[in-house]
């Protein structure tokens, strides 16, 4: 029997989901479902545009107002979407290879404006649907089907790059932590301008196995061992900083909010 | 009836105005930048929203997008930024998305010749995007042609849920000629048709009896149903089932096919006892129809067929007219691509012949006079 919550917000016709076992997906996308029950958001007003990969197949299983784009797009369609109406909550489901690479324009010159979109990342660091690849996130050494003798890109930290192309509200959680997700999504929603959340996943069949990462207790005990609250980063030693990340809220700044700028604009002719 | 000295660029966002668009989001590109430009300048007035956007793929996107909430919506660009747009005019055709796409032409391939006039884009507008599909496509070739047939583009579009191609040449989008306009002048506006049911009864890609396409809610009407560019049952949600697959590509096709009669527009000219026929569209039709009334006075039975609509292609009256005549001659700035349609259509009933350029230079008149009168290229 599904939850209350998987009855409310779900489109449990179109379940079982695609992901593979032990997937964190399904923690991410449960996170944004109670954060919008946690705001009482009505569904008809609450728009899920996603793009391609494992990620953008959430879009399909939510109850609102759905769209499925193409790889790479979907923060432009959202854009469409969130200027001609900007009284819909809009919501970007989308992946690191989606968000990072193909649609890495989009992303930075949504932040760039700060459109009220709320975007949220499931980071794996990999190409989960095509089989493996290695993303624009996956760490520098690390192995995808693509990168069989080890990654020599360097990966991007998304914090890092939306906050310099002018994001308003910047988070990054994990699927150990679901219920401080949970918050940093509801925080990200109720911020009016470009939020973003990084939320990082697992994928324990084509990243985890590849890189030997042990099982998915392993790969999500990784996740908590390793996030540094934003609190506690700033106080630690270089040295104690060797990989570990940042959780939390690392930033939150309101600036003018495009859509609202616009309607200035029409109502001043 | 007003005169007004105009650019076609500009009668094509004055139509799309009168039809109803709401949201228009491109890019900058010669030679079509100033159908973006006015669009600034004249939506926020009547309350639409214009957006410059980062590129030319999220230029269509975001027009897409808006189109969903229930406005109508354009963008406008030129060969390499519809080379681009490619991959959403196909999700705008599988999901079933009214907008409209201008591509004013210029030479190509690649970067080509930005500011030149060229007829290169004919086959892209028809294949350019995968997989099997049709389109429609309109080409105008004046100025005050440019306003009715896109305000006939808007129309298409939300009567066929689909996105509609406005082909112009550089020439037609930057030329500046006449435009009356009957301040009374009754002008047929079409919107899309949309669900009356219960949200909990509506599906959203299904055809009710006696329609053509499904109804289309707004987002935010709360029907909440999705949107995807993957094969779709009824429902709207993706399938993987081959007879899904093949009925829903084929109603997708058939619903223009079907409709050819009402989609197709064209221009006769002089062609009741013309043995020779010249096929011709946009501004190669101004030099072809000028051409037929010269060769007229050197006693040459010669006409002009002119296609407004170019895709789908006016086969019925292309097959018709290769029964009746001694020999066609498309002329087009390219090397010739709708000749590869007007002589399948022919299908050897008549000889066809091409007579075009690619080298950003108008055809002129003189050239098509000798190409008839001699039969070759000047």
């Amino acid at each position: 029997m599904p939850s209350q919550l998987v009855e409310k917000y779900f489109r449990v016709e179109n379940l079982p989901h695609i992901w593979c076992p032990g997937c964190g997906n399904g923690i991410v996308t449960r996170a944004i479902v109670k954060a919008i029950d946690n705001m009482n958001l009505n569904k008809d007003e609450v728009c899920i545009v996603s793009g391609i990969g494992c990620s953008s197949r959430a879009s399909g299983y939510l109850d609102f107002n759905t769209l499925h784009t193409t790889h790479g797009r979907a923060l432009a369609f959202a854009t469409g979407i969130k200027l001609s109406k900007p009284e819909l909550t809009v919501i970007v489901i989308t992946g690191d290879g989606d968000a990072a690479a193909i649609g890495g324009n989009h992303l930075i010159h949504a932040a760039r404006r700060n459109i009220d979109i709320t975007t949220i990342v499931y980071n794996n660091h990999i190409y989960g649907m095509t089989g493996g690849q290695y993303s624009p996130t996956t760490p520098t050494g690390e192995k995808g089907t693509t990168a069989p003798y080890g990654n020599i890109d360097a990966n991007f930290d998304l914090c890092d790059l939306v906050k310099g192309a002018g994001a308003s509200f910047i988070a990054r959680g994990t699927v150990y932590g679901a219920k401080l997700l949970e918050k940093q999504i509801e925080n990200g929603i109720k911020n009016k301008g470009f939020s973003f959340i990084e939320a990082l996943t697992i994928c324990p069949t084509y990243y985890g196995r590849r890189n030997k990462k042990g099982s998915v207790v392993d790969m999500t005990t990784y996740l908590k061992d390793n996030a540094i609250n934003i609190s506690a980063w700033n106080k630690l030693p270089k040295e104690k900083k060797i990989g570990k990340f940042i959780v939390g809220e690392i930033y939150n700044n309101k600036r003018a909010e495009y859509t609202e700028e616009y309607d200035k604009i029409i109502k001043s002719l | 009836m007003k005169a007004k000295l105009m650019q076609g660029n500009e009668a094509c966002v004055q139509g799309a105005l009168k039809a109803g668009m709401r949201f228009f989001s491109g890019y900058p590109i010669t030679p079509s930048t100033e159908i973006a430009e006015l669009s600034a300048v004249e939506l926020p007035k009547v309350g639409g929203k214009f957006i410059q956007m980062e590129d030319e793929i999220a230029g269509i996107s975001a027009a897409i997008g808006a189109a969903l909430t229930g406005v109508k919506s354009m963008t406008a660009t030129s060969g390499p930024g519809f080379s681009l747009k490619q991959e959403s005019i196909g999700y705008a055709l599988m999901a079933e998305i009214p907008c409209v796409v201008v591509n004013v032409q210029r030479g190509g391939p690649s970067t080509g010749l930005p500011t030149a006039p060229a007829q290169g884009d004919i086959m892209q507008s028809r294949w350019g995007t995968h997989g099997d599909h049709s389109i429609i496509a309109l080409y105008p070739s004046s100025v005050r042609e440019t306003y009715d047939k896109t305000i006939r583009a808007f129309n298409l579009a939300e009567k066929f849920r689909t996105p509609v191609i406005l082909l112009l040449d550089e020439v037609i989008g930057h030329m500046r000629e006449k435009f009356f306009m009957d301040e009374n002048e009754k002008i047929e506006i079409i919107d899309r048709i949309k669900p009356t049911c219960a949200p909990e009864e509506y599906k959203a890609y299904k055809v009710l009896d006696g329609e053509i396409v499904p109804q289309m809610p707004d987002f935010g009407e709360g029907y909440r149903y999705h949107v995807t560019g993957l094969v779709h049952d009824e429902t709207g949600f993706p399938s993987g089932n081959e007879k899904i697959a093949e009925e829903l590509v084929r109603r997708l096709i058939n619903k223009i096919e079907d409709n050819v009669d009402d989609i197709v527009e064209f221009e006769n000219y002089l062609l009741d006892d013309a043995d020779i026929l010249i096929v011709s569209f946009g501004a190669s039709a101004r030099s072809s129809k000028a051409a037929v009334d010269r060769l007229r006075n050197d006693g040459y039975k010669i006409g002009l067929f002119r296609p407004i609509t170019i895709w789908p292609s006016p086969e019925k009256q292309l097959l018709e007219l290769s029964k009746r005549v001694k020999k066609m001659i498309v002329v087009e700035m390219n090397a010739g691509q709708y000749f590869l349609e007007v002589d399948r259509i022919a299908h050897g009933n008549t000889k066809v012949e091409k007579y075009g350029r690619v080298n950003g230079e108008l055809i002129t008149v003189d050239e098509i006079v000798s190409f008839v009168k001699e039969g070759q290229n000047a």
